[in-house]
């Protein structure tokens, strides 16, 4: 048996194919599912993947937020769906309110593109179980509109709850606030961050490591062992 | 105001037309009258003046164009040669290949963001109209002096440009070049090329065939914006007098391109298209002439169903509207629902504005009423041809004359120290991440090497590992002191950066950038260039599939530096086999290949220690560029090297920085008999590289350079954390690096 995983295409997403290749690596099985389509396909975990839905002109994820598919998703992440948000992924995910906080342009207003080293905070939810807790991976980011502000309550009720999944390591490539990169929500089924792990899964191609796949791997097993 | 019909156009033959406002000539003009027999329509002459422009029309340098097909190699390699909106090259498995670079220069200048975007835009959409997957993306850029603060205007928003409309595409960049020159200050050069991937049988063409097909058109909407692009903007010298052009400039959405892409390929996939063609420079008017003489038919269209943004634009300007993000498909009626049903899917407003006709007329009414009504080929195909005069400028003499020979050189180790540092650091051979860190190289999940390798690589096949590598180079100082020659060191510069990271180089696509040609010491140089070229892709076995020209690149009298720009698609049988130019092992062995000579006109040390420009560019040889690349492929596929860089502006010294701050590991080099350490380090002989060769493939390696008669030459090792050159300096590596990367940021930030 192995895991469904579902990877949701909104109008201008663009590591969608991506996104299902790393799945397919991980030894999982890529759903692809539709932005105008409500029914998820029963698949076991979505994955929202980084992109500009809807061409970002008003406010990273705003819009693909009030897509059909997505009214499923709150539903069924407040439910337990395990839900990954990556890149744009996450900024939908935030202007959902499945998790806290928003994304402003970059502090230094270019679109970056690097190799980003990042410290695993929370190695105990559903997409980070594969990983040790203070573990150093290395994975692209990649992004105009990353930098991560919420209200110093908030940082400090993510920082009491372990729900700062992911820190910047090195240098802080957009200002995000407490260098966080990801976050988690109370449960830990909703995930997000900015930097991409579907693009370091394969030697051959990207950063040249697998730092990534420990994300797939880490849903698969907890899928499976369900 | 009266609808200026071709019943009207014939009842009125002495009505006033404007057609030097559309920059037509007198004899252009006349020559309209003549094929049609009447004064054209306000519409048709729209039409003309944008296809006849130089842009659409090449008619200023289609004479010399004609070397590259008259003097093609022979290549079963090529699927589809010059004419369609890109060449298509076979490479193998079932794969084919296309690629083209063009030019977006004049809007970049006037509007860098938008200009710039929108080249990446058209070509974006040449590339899917042969009907392909676009999979990379690359930018030769020429900007102005690098502390020219007009620079500090025109490159952050070319860059923002490129990246803006690029990343959200989903297209990895992988390469390109930023080069700066006073020549190129008020003519920045923004080149943009596009790779795309299909399967043989996807192959599509721009042709209108079988009477009753539909002509769809689908996208945006057609607004005000662009109007008049090609005739005024890339077909005139600006003149600071006129008017602002702002409004010629075309503004992009690169959220509607990437609908249209996907909603593209959905369409090639379920194979509902008999022909296609983006719409670009001339709009509607080129795409529908360009279809349509093509085809076997006529084609008659309803110019009032086209979707509008600005209901009051008329249909000369609809016509001449170079609005972004527009296609037009030949569809047959039975597949038209399908055809709107996927367009639907994508949220692109698409509409049936017509179809082929069994006639020979392409015919546009408006309200049911015609204006216009022209055989096809007259507007696309048969436009003006100029001879235009060319000659040898009287400078040339001299600037050949004044060599790099009379030049101070260092005078030992310390002045050596000094002069490596300033070259490594100079805005030509600094460190461009500030630039490359805009654009996503990660996207698609398939970039095996990108900038600042020698050459961009993308995995095409998953399963199989093949793979594609693309290069772009040009150096118009070398051209400048010899055109000829500095096209074919253009050419041989690409083919090598393809061969060094393990491709075999298959095609050329080229971007012809040169001043203008009513000048006649600019045709001279365009004749040259293109003879240089033709004759060298002949020798190499390298086809032109393709290109661009962009003429008028000129401020009042002074033009820019002659820049043809080559980009070259070489392919790979096994990605996982490609050699990347950091040196990443201690203890391997560096060899040069390659002859060294003292040859230093036009060099990267000539400009930044001397501000010099003079003599001659270097010797080629194309039979030892040819040998050199067998060498670079071999050693590659049979892992015998596992670093290669080739060296070009800046010599063996530029080449040996990079490669070791690529692999943060230092080397230890040893000049070789017979070489003064400056010419060893800054010379820019060409055909020439550096490679790492592992102590246990030694024997092998040179058993097989001396087998085939390539000179190498071992000149030192991998090791420690500076770049040392024996009896001379040494430099440590964070010395370089500070002084590689901290230019362009400085200049920019």
């Amino acid at each position: 048996m192995t895991a469904r995983i579902g990877v949701i295409t909104f109008p201008g997403s663009l590591d969608d194919r991506d996104t299902r290749r790393a799945i397919r690596l991980a030894g999982a099985e890529p759903v692809a599912l539709w932005h105008r389509d409500k029914d998820l396909k029963g698949v076991d975990a979505v994955v929202l993947p980084g992109g500009f839905s809807y061409g970002d002109y008003l406010r990273a994820g705003a819009i693909s937020r009030f897509s059909p598919v997505m009214e499923t998703v709150i539903g069924e992440a407040r439910a337990g769906l395990p839900v990954l948000g990556i890149c744009n992924g996450f900024q939908v995910l935030t202007e959902t309110h499945l998790l806290p906080g928003a994304m402003l342009r970059n502090n230094h207003l270019h679109f970056i593109c690097r190799e980003q080293q990042l410290r695993v905070e929370n190695a105990d939810t559903a997409w980070t179980a594969d990983y040790t807790a203070g573990q150093e991976i290395r994975i692209p980011l990649k992004n105009v509109d990353g930098r991560y502000v919420a209200d110093e309550r908030t940082l400090d009720m993510l920082e009491a709850e372990g729900r700062v999944a992911f820190r910047y390591l090195g240098m802080n490539p957009n200002g995000s606030l407490r260098d966080i990169a990801g976050i988690t929500n109370e449960a830990g089924n909703v995930v997000g961050l900015m930097p991409h792990p579907e693009h370091a899964v394969e030697p051959l191609v990207g950063t040249g490591g697998t730092d990534g796949l420990g994300f797939f791997t880490s849903i698969l097993k907890k899928l499976v062992n369900a | 105001m009266t609808l200026d019909t071709t019943k009207h156009a014939a009842g009125t033959p002495d009505a006033d037309q404007p057609w030097a406002e559309l920059g037509l000539k007198q004899d252009e003009y006349e020559r309209i009258r003549d094929i049609l027999g009447r004064r054209p329509t306000g519409a048709e002459l729209a039409m003309y003046s944008v296809m006849w422009s130089e842009h659409c029309s090449y008619k200023s340098s289609k004479v010399h164009l004609k070397q590259f097909g008259e003097k093609a190699p022979a290549s079963d390699a090529m699927l589809v040669g010059i004419g369609e909106n890109a060449g298509v090259v076979d490479v193998g498995q079932g794969y084919a290949v296309t690629f083209k670079v063009e030019s977006h220069n004049h809007p970049s200048y006037i509007e860098p963001y938008q200009g710039a975007a929108t080249g990446v835009g058209g070509i974006v959409r040449d590339i899917l109209a042969m009907g392909a997957r676009p999979v990379a993306v690359m930018d030769p850029l020429r900007f102005g002096a690098a502390d020219h603060p007009d620079t500090k205007r025109v490159l952050p928003g070319v860059v923002a440009g490129i990246g803006g409309y690029g990343n959200c595409l989903g297209l990895p960049n992988i390469g390109g070049e930023v080069v700066f020159d006073p020549c190129y200050q008020g003519n920045p050069l923004v080149n943009a090329l596009c790779v795309g991937v299909m399967k043989h049988e996807d192959i599509h063409l721009a042709k209108a065939s079988g009477a009753g097909n539909k002509v769809i058109l689908y996208g945006a909407r057609t607004g005000g914006d662009g109007i008049g692009g090609v005739s005024v903007l890339a077909s005139e010298t600006f003149d600071s007098t006129g008017p602002a052009k702002r409004p010629a400039v075309q503004v992009g959405d690169p959220f509607q391109e990437k609908l249209l892409i996907e909603c593209t390929l959905e369409i090639f996939n379920e194979d509902l298209v008999a022909g296609i063609q983006d719409l670009g420079g001339a709009g509607l008017s080129c795409a529908t002439s360009e279809l349509a003489s093509a085809g076997s038919g006529g084609m008659r269209v309803e110019l009032d169903t086209v979707p509008l943004r600005d209901s009051s634009l008329s249909p000369e300007e609809i016509l001449m509207s170079e609005s972004q993000e527009r296609m037009c498909a030949i569809v047959e009626p039975g597949k038209v629902d399908r055809f709107l049903e996927i367009c639907e899917k994508w949220d692109v407003i698409a509409t049936v504005i017509g179809e082929v006709t069994e006639g020979d007329r392409l015919e546009i009414f408006w309200h049911g009423e015609q204006i216009v009504d022209v055989p096809p080929r007259t507007v696309a195909h048969e436009g003006p041809v100029y001879h235009r005069p060319y000659e040898r400028p009287s400078w040339q003499d001299a600037l050949q004359a004044d060599g790099a020979d009379k030049l101070a050189r260092p005078g030992g180790g310390e002045e050596l120290r000094e002069q490596v540092l300033a070259l490594v650091a100079s805005p030509n051979q600094a460190s461009k991440s500030w630039v490359t860190d805009q654009y996503d190289r990660f996207v698609q999940g398939n970039t095996v090497l990108a900038q600042p390798e020698d050459s961009g690589m993308i995995r095409i096949d998953e399963e199989s590992n093949l793979g594609v590598a693309v290069a772009t180079d040009g150096n118009g100082r070398y051209a400048k002191l010899d055109p000829y020659t500095g096209a074919q060191l253009a050419l041989a510069e690409s083919y090598r950066n393809v061969a060094a990271t393990g491709a075999k180089p298959l095609a050329v696509t080229d971007c012809l950038n040169f001043g203008s040609p009513e000048d006649p010491a600019v045709m001279w140089q365009f004749a040259e260039a293109c003879r240089g070229l033709a004759d060298a892709c002949l020798e190499l076995g390298t086809p032109v599939t393709g290109g661009n020209v962009s003429l008028y690149n000129q401020t009042g009298e002074t033009a820019i530096h002659p820049t043809p720009v080559v980009g070259v698609l070489g392919v790979i049988d096994d990605v996982t086999r490609r050699t990347p130019m950091a040196f990443a092992e201690e203890g391997q062995l560096i060899y040069l290949l390659g002859d060294t000579a003292d040859e230093l006109g036009g060099s990267a040390w000539s400009q930044v220690v001397h501000g010099h420009l003079g003599g001659l560019p270097p010797k080629l040889d194309l039979e030892r560029e040819k040998l050199l690349a067998e060498i670079l492929i071999a050693g590659s596929r049979d892992g015998m090297i596992d670093a290669a860089h080739d060296l070009s502006d800046g010599g063996l010294v530029q080449a040996v920085t990079e490669s070791c701050l690529g692999g943060g590991k230092g080397a230890r080099l040893v000049v070789p008999d017979g070489l003064s350490p400056f010419v060893f380090l800054f010379s820019e002989s060409a055909s020439r590289a550096i490679v790492a060769v592992p102590r246990s493939e030694e024997v092998r390696f040179n058993d097989m350079c001396g087998a085939r008669g390539m000179p190498a030459t071992r000149i030192g090792v991998v090791d420690g954390d500076a770049v040392e050159v024996q009896g001379e300096f040494s430099i440590p590596l964070a010395e370089l690096r500070a002084a590689h990367d901290a230019t362009i940021p400085a200049l920019l930030a």
